[in-house]
């Protein structure tokens, strides 16, 4: 077998391989990490390849045997982590100096979820610095680049998932959404990515960047192994109290082709806007006519608070950032820069040396934000129009079932394009932050080439309607019949 | 003092005695532990691990606010208090801040048998931090430890309004708040152990006009420190307002070699704590039920019971206060007067002879191996007048000792003792027919015939005949005989 031969292969397909016989864990394996070793050093996706540990977990699955009957779903596939969630034994540094060679006694729960379906964990993806930056341009440890184009960037903050799934270093990743942090990368990378429901997958274990607004999600090169995933990670967890009691989520929720046919798809005017790129509308808008060719209902909505959605998410994220990064201390774990001086100047040392340079601005943000004097003006004031941007929301899915928008309002861009404006880049996310704000899901599935450049489409759907939203993006992949994609990794640079 | 007008409000924390920790399955159990080693990635605040509220340490804080008789607010809000310190894992306390568990209270005491009351400003629930170990790590000086046993351990915080107005005032009210912790079971109050908590804030005024500056002082670690503690610091304060001086606002510690307050080193700006609503445990609404059933585990509280004791048992007022201060043992007493329906008797050998014992050993009540129906069983013998009451006294220091009964105690340790008046009179009328002289003697008028038979009645009982029931026999005896 060769890495080729994957190109359009679903799970379903690699148990078909396994059941058959015609391949095994470890097989499957080298061909992922010899793929590594050939692109990442172009690429950088991975921050730690958990080489060792995964074979020895893939030779484990292949002496237990598999087990027809109750083969678990992930049986000897491997996936990819994003940094920021922890895994037992494995390094887990959100891409931080601070957090350098930082190895978690436990696994977050999606990891045990992960494995107790039998999947192997191959590495831990790169990502911007605690899950802040939409490039990944802001990891402490190097950028990682698009691969369909390696002056460009991935998008981020989960850029190392995508690019790693994009480039077919690995089948299926994990990566976290606070503002976009899934779906826009995936959008830059040409793969699917779901930023469920809030409460819908458990946190626990998951690095804190903004504790109300982080979702992990599931990424995928297709929308069938992003629900295969999904249904694994999701559910009830005790351990976490913001979790939704409910069940895992269930195929059984997914509409039939027929329903998805009759469904009104609503698109909100604001995403729409002279801000976009016309051939990122243009690319949209042909999909749209296809959709109506097949029966569907396109209808214009308004989300009215869009802009201040933005202004908004940059109090809230950054307040609860502040406190949620002030455990790095230096005391207990992580980076310490010692020597003379006071607690204060060990304090003041370790993060000044721990931290990144956009890390340090929100941690100002969100402190400013929660001062006394400042709260009602900023914190107090964000929350509230937060919601009134789920109201929005509310009020548009009175009208329609589901909603279309671009992901990004730009190609992905060049490195080093947006670094020096902080704001420049904080507007990538402007398409993705107001549904992370809401708590709704959000799926980004690609429905195009520009110029060998992939362009991302978001479906937005109501609380927990996480069905229905897979329901349309199944019919879209399939109208479209986009080839899935694998770029020559290095080829294009000179062209 | 005189001309000096005193302020005195108190900050009190309790630990809440769950078995677990506030957010995590931790023990609680920490007291003389391995340090780290009741911890978890919850309470040590690794990257990535998440609180979970432990309903009982939220039932135990209801509990006390509605003991306290606070206004309970419906909804429980948790606040993260934003601060660095070594102690604090994840660098912000899950405490309340503008919806605490209960507001606005009143807490009653007797101060010298009179009724005083101290309103209750909040009451809310917040984990506990790590503790900072500075010796005994056998490493280079210089270097301190954290031990995180105790991080996450539930408290519960009460505020008093400053209506206090004297230091004997601000020990007795703590007292009595250590009392209701205790009889409610929500901590076991202990100062020494840290268990239970006070700091004091304390402003003098030679006016009843005006109020002084407000200092707060910490560090008291028990009843007696704190009395010391804040009559040093009304003397302070008014000695310098006395000079025309003016005391400072400052935390101050008690400094207990010393015997004095001393300003605390930290910087004294105010701090700004950044309180915000924890954003991983979501508000929790108390439902009426909840509310009903904590309700109902309410016992009789400490001044009730004092009031009860002195109306039903007719007990004076100091010994019903001493008899109530620990649940217990107004439980014992109770118990033993149901047995042995004689309450001034049973208070005064509780009082007496069971504290004198429980002191000696230092222990409580229910660690004491003598029930309320032995000690019933020792005074009804007294009543009886088979044994005197020095005799019970020694018996029940061997019954407190031992274990066993009176009756056990005294046939191991040789004492026969009469088991009825028919035995004594015997002996009386032996002691009669063989002492004709005395016996003429006393009829004729020398009283004093009377003592040495007495005497003669005594040396054949070995002293264990009550000289009182022999003195009646004997004049019972001699008058019939006339």
């Amino acid at each position: 077998m060769n890495l080729r031969d994957f190109r359009n292969f679903t799970i379903r397909d690699y148990q078909d391989l396994f059941a058959k016989g015609e391949l095994v864990p470890r097989e499957l394996l080298t061909i992922f990490l010899e793929r590594i070793r050939e692109v990442d050093s172009l690429l950088h996706a991975f921050l730690f390849v958990n080489e060792d540990r995964a074979f020895a977990r893939a030779q484990k699955l292949e002496e237990e045997g598999r087990d027809r009957s109750v083969c678990p779903p992930l049986w000897g596939i491997p996936i990819a982590i994003k940094d920021n969630i922890c895994t037992l034994g494995i390094p887990t540094t959100c891409a931080s100096r601070i957090l350098e060679g930082y190895i978690p006694p436990y696994n977050a729960t999606v990891i045990e979820r992960l494995e107790a379906a039998g999947a192997i964990i191959l590495g831990k993806t790169n990502m911007d610095e605690f899950a802040m930056g939409s490039s990944t341009e802001n990891s402490a440890y190097g950028p990682t680049r698009n691969p369909f184009d390696l002056e460009r960037v991935p998008g981020g903050s989960s850029g190392g998932s995508a690019a790693a799934l994009a480039s077919l270093e690995a089948p299926l990743a994990l990566g976290s959404d606070t503002g976009g942090s899934v779906r826009q990368p995936a959008a830059f990378c040409g793969i699917v990515g779901l930023r469920p429901t809030y409460g819908r997958v458990s946190r626990y274990g998951l690095v804190s960047f903004a504790s109300s607004l982080d979702q992990i999600g599931p990424m995928a090169r297709t929308v069938e192994d992003t629900i295969t995933l999904f249904e694994i990670i999701s559910g009830r967890d005790e351990r976490d109290s913001t979790c939704a009691p409910y069940p895992p989520f269930s195929r059984a929720e997914i509409p039939q082709e027929e329903e998805v046919r009759k469904m009104i798809i609503g698109l909100p005017r604001e995403y729409f806007s002279e801000g976009v790129d016309s051939r990122i509308v243009g690319t949209i808008e042909e999909v749209l006519k296809g959709l109506e060719k097949e029966g569907l209902t396109i209808r214009e909505v308004s989300l009215p608070h869009t802009s201040y959605a933005l202004e908004a998410y940059y109090i809230v994220a950054p307040s609860e950032a502040s406190s949620n990064l002030a455990r790095y201390d230096g005391v207990l774990y992580g980076l310490r820069e010692g020597g003379e001086g006071t607690l204060q100047d060990m304090y003041f040392r370790t993060r000044t040396s721990g931290f990144g340079a956009e890390v340090k601005r929100r941690i100002l943000l969100g402190t400013y934000s929660l001062s006394s004097g400042y709260y009602d003006a900023y914190y107090l004031k964000g929350m509230k129009v937060r919601t009134l941007v789920r109201q929005d929301f509310e009020r548009a899915f009175q009208e329609c079932h589901l909603l279309i928008t671009p992901v990004s309002p730009v190609f992905p861009f060049f490195l080093g394009e947006r670094t020096k404006n902080p704001y420049e880049m904080y507007l990538a996310d402007v398409f993705t932050i107001p549904s992370a704000m809401a708590g709704i899901p959000a799926l980004s599935l690609n429905c195009g080439y520009v110029d060998n450049l992939p362009v991302g489409l978001q479906i937005i759907a109501g609380p927990f309607q996480e069905g229905v939203l897979f329901g349309l993006a199944l019919f879209l992949e399939q109208m479209l019949s986009l080839p899935l994609p694998l770029p020559e990794i290095g080829q294009q640079r000179r062209s | 003092m005189e001309g000096v007008y005193v302020t005195i409000g108190l900050e009190v924390h309790c630990q809440l005695l769950t078995q677990a920790k506030m957010f995590c399955r931790c023990s609680t159990d920490y007291i003389g532990k391995t340090p780290n080693t009741l911890v978890c990635p919850v309470c040590m605040g690794l990257p990535g691990a998440l609180p979970v509220l432990n309903r009982k340490a939220l039932e135990l804080a209801i509990k006390t606010a509605l003991a306290l008789r606070c206004e309970i607010l419906p909804e429980v809000v948790f606040h993260r208090k934003n601060y660095f310190y070594p102690d604090l894992p994840k660098g912000y306390q899950i405490s309340q801040y503008d919806f605490p568990i209960g507001v606005r209270g009143v807490l009653e005491f007797a101060l010298e048998g009179e009724r005083r009351k101290v309103r209750i400003r909040r009451v809310h629930v917040e984990e506990d931090a790590g503790k900072l170990v500075h010796e005994g790590l056998g490493v280079e000086r210089n270097v301190s430890g954290v031990d995180f046993n105790r991080a996450g351990i539930p408290l519960v915080e009460i505020v008093t309004e400053p209506d206090l107005h004297s230091p004997e005032e601000a020990k007795e009210c703590l007292i009595m708040l250590r009392s209701i912790v205790r009889y409610l079971g929500v901590s076991d109050g202990n100062m020494e152990e840290g268990s239970l908590r006070c700091d004091a804030n304390v402003s003098v005024s030679l006016s009843p006009d005006t109020q002084g500056a407000k200092v707060e002082i910490k560090n008291m670690n028990s009843f007696r420190s704190v009395f010391r503690a804040l009559s040093y610091e009304v003397e302070r304060q008014a000695a310098l307002l006395r000079e025309g001086k003016f005391p400072v606002q400052e935390t101050r510690h008690w400094d207990e070699v010393r015997q004095v307050t001393v300003p605390s080193r930290g910087k004294e700006e105010a701090e700004d704590y950044r309180y915000f609503p924890d954003p991983d445990l979501l508000p929790f609404r108390i439902p009426q039920d909840m509310l009903e059933e904590i309700k109902a585990t309410i016992p009789e509280l400490p001044l009730q019971k004092k009031e009860r004791f002195m109306r039903e048992y007719e007990l004076a007022e100091p010994e019903a206060h001493i008899l109530v201060q620990d649940k217990d043992l107004a439980e014992f007493f109770e118990a033993c007067v149901r047995e042995f329906p004689a309450p001034r008797t049973v208070c005064n050998f509780v009082l007496t002879e069971v504290l004198k014992n429980l002191n000696a050993f230092n222990m409580t009540i229910r660690e004491s191996k003598v029930t309320p129906g032995m000690l019933a069983e020792l005074l009804r013998m007294v009543e009886r007048k088979e044994i005197g009451i020095s005799l019970a006294k020694g018996i029940f220091e061997e019954m407190f000792a031992t274990g066993m009964s009176a009756r056990e105690v005294m046939a191991k340790k040789g004492i026969s003792f009469l088991t009825s008046e028919r035995d004594l009179e015997k002996i009386v009328r032996q002691v009669i027919e063989e002492n004709p002289q005395s016996v003429a003697d006393y009829l004729g008028g020398k009283d004093k015939a009377l003592h040495f038979l007495i005497g003669q009645v005594m040396k054949v009982t070995k002293g264990q005949a009550n000289p009182e029931v022999v003195k009646n026999l004997l004049l019972r005896e001699l008058t019939s005989g006339e």
